[in-house]
């Protein structure tokens, strides 16, 4: 962060607010703090004219492309330097717990590159479908913008997500232990008319997806899948994918794994195997506690995190309405209920979800809640319309051990105190 | 595969588009097209391709190209990818999980050196090389002897530790039903206790919204503050601007080296050190960097400056110019690469 915007969010919070650092070192004085503006007289910033009310703001054109006001400078993707040994294959997180609704703006949606981000040319870029077809062929990207075309909202979760949180509460913060997930709409190509128009062989039945970048990121599709639902996507919310998300052509995927997603798509081998590529034996397998490991676990189960109160997200207004609210998401299907206890699991109610129901998509949900300013144990549970409960970290301990790196999708719990804080716990 | 995927293909093949017949899109993909593209290998040894290699060829192409991330022994360095060793501690905490630990399949090795390894200069090594890479990273995990030689006539011979290792996905059976039960709503348990905190480790990255700039000087003003005067400050002063066309290609260059050197403001020191202002500067004098070999502290306290000259021999044979010196690099033959990647760290001495 720089200087600027530092004295940028201290400009913007005084005098009417404490700064960012005041209200993290004195949450305990956050209700008295609140209330002060209230009780000092009249405001200022209503009885006097403030500067942007008598003068002008920035013209047209100002930002041709525009990024958020200055004011948002720390809502941003933030990595954990230690997880990775480098910054090239590595990843980072999507500040979950400072978004609302459901769709992730491309900009702070989580990177995961294995060889980097690459910057590749539309003019540049070549599609190749080869193996058991009858017509092997190369697409340009013009090529694929003539076929029919699908927008669909879905979720893409790393199956590493919550991934360092199986032998113990590790990291403080939603971004931090759920933020390898985002949620875009995808404009792309059904796969199945791409295969179509090279003419699957009856005995392809399983593809291989690779990449254009170094690590190729090789992966084995069962043919089912692929001709379900998978989109061969050039669009994200609207635009164009962002370099790190595979600019200009990405692999689709719902429901699954994220790894499968492969960016920078430029290969797509029919064959009558899978693959057994590293990023699916030596990586993406989950050992188990007698240390066989299980492959091809490719959905992602149903999951959802509180991301507001969160570590990051503490109550500043002390005791009265708030708004408990978080994300549920499922491999399986669409969300039918999350349930949210704010007594560790005693007692449930249920929130409210937008949308409805929503196949392999986020869905945000809302407890307004009456805080008696007492120390909270909050945690969420998703139900999917297979029936699916979102289990408890024991329960999936009992039947993977703690050794299992991918496919946590236990239940989260924070730990509100009195004043507001919050904390990543376990209990019992 | 599931009964919700058959269930949700029917959907998908009612709601999506459908084509009658091809649309004639696309051309047809060339056989050297598909030749130069196509090299993926799979278990049954399909894509292999003729050729062989043996281990002792095999270290040594391992300590140029592997060596300074995954150890001189496949031992791992840091942070990076251990592939040696581990046996015996899958069913532990934190198991380690090597290419004979945990691999199940050789083909995936092979696969993967030949198509992504090295890292920051993939695709470079020949089938013979990737089969003596192979073959050395088999006899670090003891599998193979000394005076092995790993072929495509011999691949599938070689049987990998853990290659029963492996089950399919087993979810549906084992917990689906496990997960499925209704839950519950009221008076679900009598009490609850807190375990475990994460406030313990106390490993959550800083926010970085207040204080980082406070905390760490900038880089650059690092640099200076340490910086020696050069023993011998002519040849720097004298050395006109880099050309600007020489510094792009040297940043091409210079990919074959960030796996292990980062360079520019704020760079920091990695597996080697950060090359910001190393041209002109002393050897071994990388603030910060404590992992530089005898032979180098040595030769840097001797007066050694990274002028041109030094640099381009160095950087042609860097075991030849510094014997026993720990950067795990074979050089630059050509000398149009070195001459554009000195320019580039000089851009970053100016």
């Amino acid at each position: 962060m720089s200087d600027d915007q530092d004295s940028g969010d201290r400009a913007a919070t005084s005098p009417s607010g404490p700064s960012r650092r005041t209200v993290l070192g004195g949450l305990a004085a956050g209700g008295a703090l609140a209330s002060a503006a209230r009780a000092e007289g009249a405001d200022p910033l209503i009885t006097e004219v403030q500067p942007w009310a008598n003068g002008f703001g920035d013209g047209v054109d100002a930002t041709p492309y525009g990024l958020p006001i200055r004011f948002e400078g720390d809502v941003i993707r933030r990595n954990v330097p230690w997880l990775t040994a480098d910054v090239i294959s590595s990843i980072n997180f999507t500040p979950i717990h400072a978004l609302d609704g459901t769709i992730t703006p491309q900009g702070c949606a989580f990177e995961r590159h294995h060889s980097g981000a690459i910057e590749l040319a539309k003019p540049d870029y070549r599609l190749m479908i080869n193996g058991l077809v009858e017509r092997p062929l190369v697409f340009t990207y013009e090529d694929l913008e003539r076929f029919p075309r699908e927008s669909r909202v879905h979720f893409l979760e790393c199956a590493a997500n919550t991934g360092m949180e199986w032998a113990g509460a590790q990291l403080n913060g939603a971004q931090f232990t759920h933020g390898m997930i985002h949620n875009m709409e995808y404009t792309g190509v059904p796969l199945r008319l791409l295969l179509e128009e090279a003419g699957l062989k009856p005995e392809g039945k399983w593809l291989l997806v690779e990449g254009a970048d170094a690590s190729s990121n090789g992966r084995s599709l069962p043919i089912e899948k692929a001709l379900d639902d998978c989109l061969v996507a050039f669009k994200a919310n609207g635009e164009a994918l962002r370099k790190e998300h595979g600019y200009p052509v990405r692999l689709v995927v719902p429901g699954w794994e994220g790894n499968m997603w492969v960016k920078w798509l430029r290969r797509i081998e029919v064959g009558d195997q899978p693959w057994e590529t590293r990023e699916e034996t030596s990586k993406y397998t989950d050992t188990l506690a007698d240390g066989t490991a299980r492959k091809w676990t490719w959905v992602m189960d149903a999951k959802s995190v509180v991301t507001s109160p969160s570590p990051q997200m503490p109550i500043k207004h002390g005791p009265g309405p708030m708004v408990i609210t978080g994300l549920a998401w499922s491999g399986r299907g669409a969300i039918e209920r999350v349930d949210v206890t704010i007594d560790g699991g005693k007692s449930w109610k249920t929130a409210r979800l937008v949308p409805q129901a929503a196949d392999k998509a986020l869905h945000r949900f809302y407890l307004e809640h009456d805080w008696d300013g007492g120390e909270m144990l909050i945690q969420s549970r998703a139900m999917d319309s297979t029936g699916y409960v979102q289990p408890t970290k024991e329960a999936l301990r009992e039947v993977r051990g703690e050794n299992s790196v991918y496919h946590n999708n236990c239940i989260q719990t924070w730990w509100v105190k009195p004043n507001g804080e919050a904390e990543n716990v376990e209990i019992s | 595969m599931s009964k919700f995927l058959e269930a949700s293909a029917v959907i998908a093949l009612l709601a999506g588009p459908a084509l009658a017949e091809p649309l004639g899109l696309g051309r047809p993909a060339l056989p050297e097209e598909i030749a130069a593209w196509d090299h993926d290998v799979r278990p049954d040894g399909q894509g292999l391709p003729p050729g062989s290699g043996d281990v002792l060829t095999g270290e040594e192409l391992f300590s140029d190209n592997c060596a300074a991330c995954h150890g001189e022994f496949a031992e791992g360095v840091d942070n990076w990818p251990k592939l040696a060793g581990g046996f015996d501690t899958l069913d532990r905490k934190d198991p380690v999980k090597t290419v004979g630990s945990y691999w199940p399949y050789l083909s995936t090795v092979w696969d993967y050196v030949h198509h992504s390894m090295p890292f920051g200069n993939a695709q470079t090594l020949s089938n013979d090389e990737t089969y003596a890479i192979v073959a050395y990273i088999l006899y670090s995990n003891d599998l193979v002897d000394e005076d092995f030689t790993l072929s495509n006539e011999n691949f599938l011979s070689v049987e990998m530790p853990n290659a029963a290792g492996f089950i399919e996905d087993d979810r549906e059976a084992v917990e689906l039903p496990l997960f499925s039960q209704p839950p519950c709503m009221e008076n679900c348990k009598d009490s609850v206790e807190i375990t475990a905190h994460a406030s313990v480790l106390d490993v959550t990255p800083d926010d970085g919204t207040d204080d980082a700039a406070a905390v760490e000087p900038a880089p650059e003003d690092q640099a200076q503050a340490v910086e020696p005067p050069a023993p011998e400050p002519e040849p720097v002063a004298l050395v006109e601007a880099p050309d600007p066309a020489l510094v792009e290609k040297g940043a091409k260059v210079f990919k074959k080296c960030a796996a292990c050197h980062k360079i520019g403001d704020g760079a920091k020191n990695g597996v080697g050190p950060a090359l910001t202002g190393v041209f002109g500067r002393q050897a071994a004098t990388a603030d910060g960097f404590k992992k530089y070999s005898n032979p180098m502290k040595e030769a840097g306290e001797a007066g050694l400056v990274w002028d041109h000259d030094n640099l381009d021999a160095y950087l042609a044979d860097p075991r030849a110019f510094l014997p026993k010196n720990r950067m795990a690099f074979a050089g630059l033959r050509k000398d149009a690469d070195r001459a554009a990647v000195i320019a580039y760290l000089q851009s970053f001495s100016q």
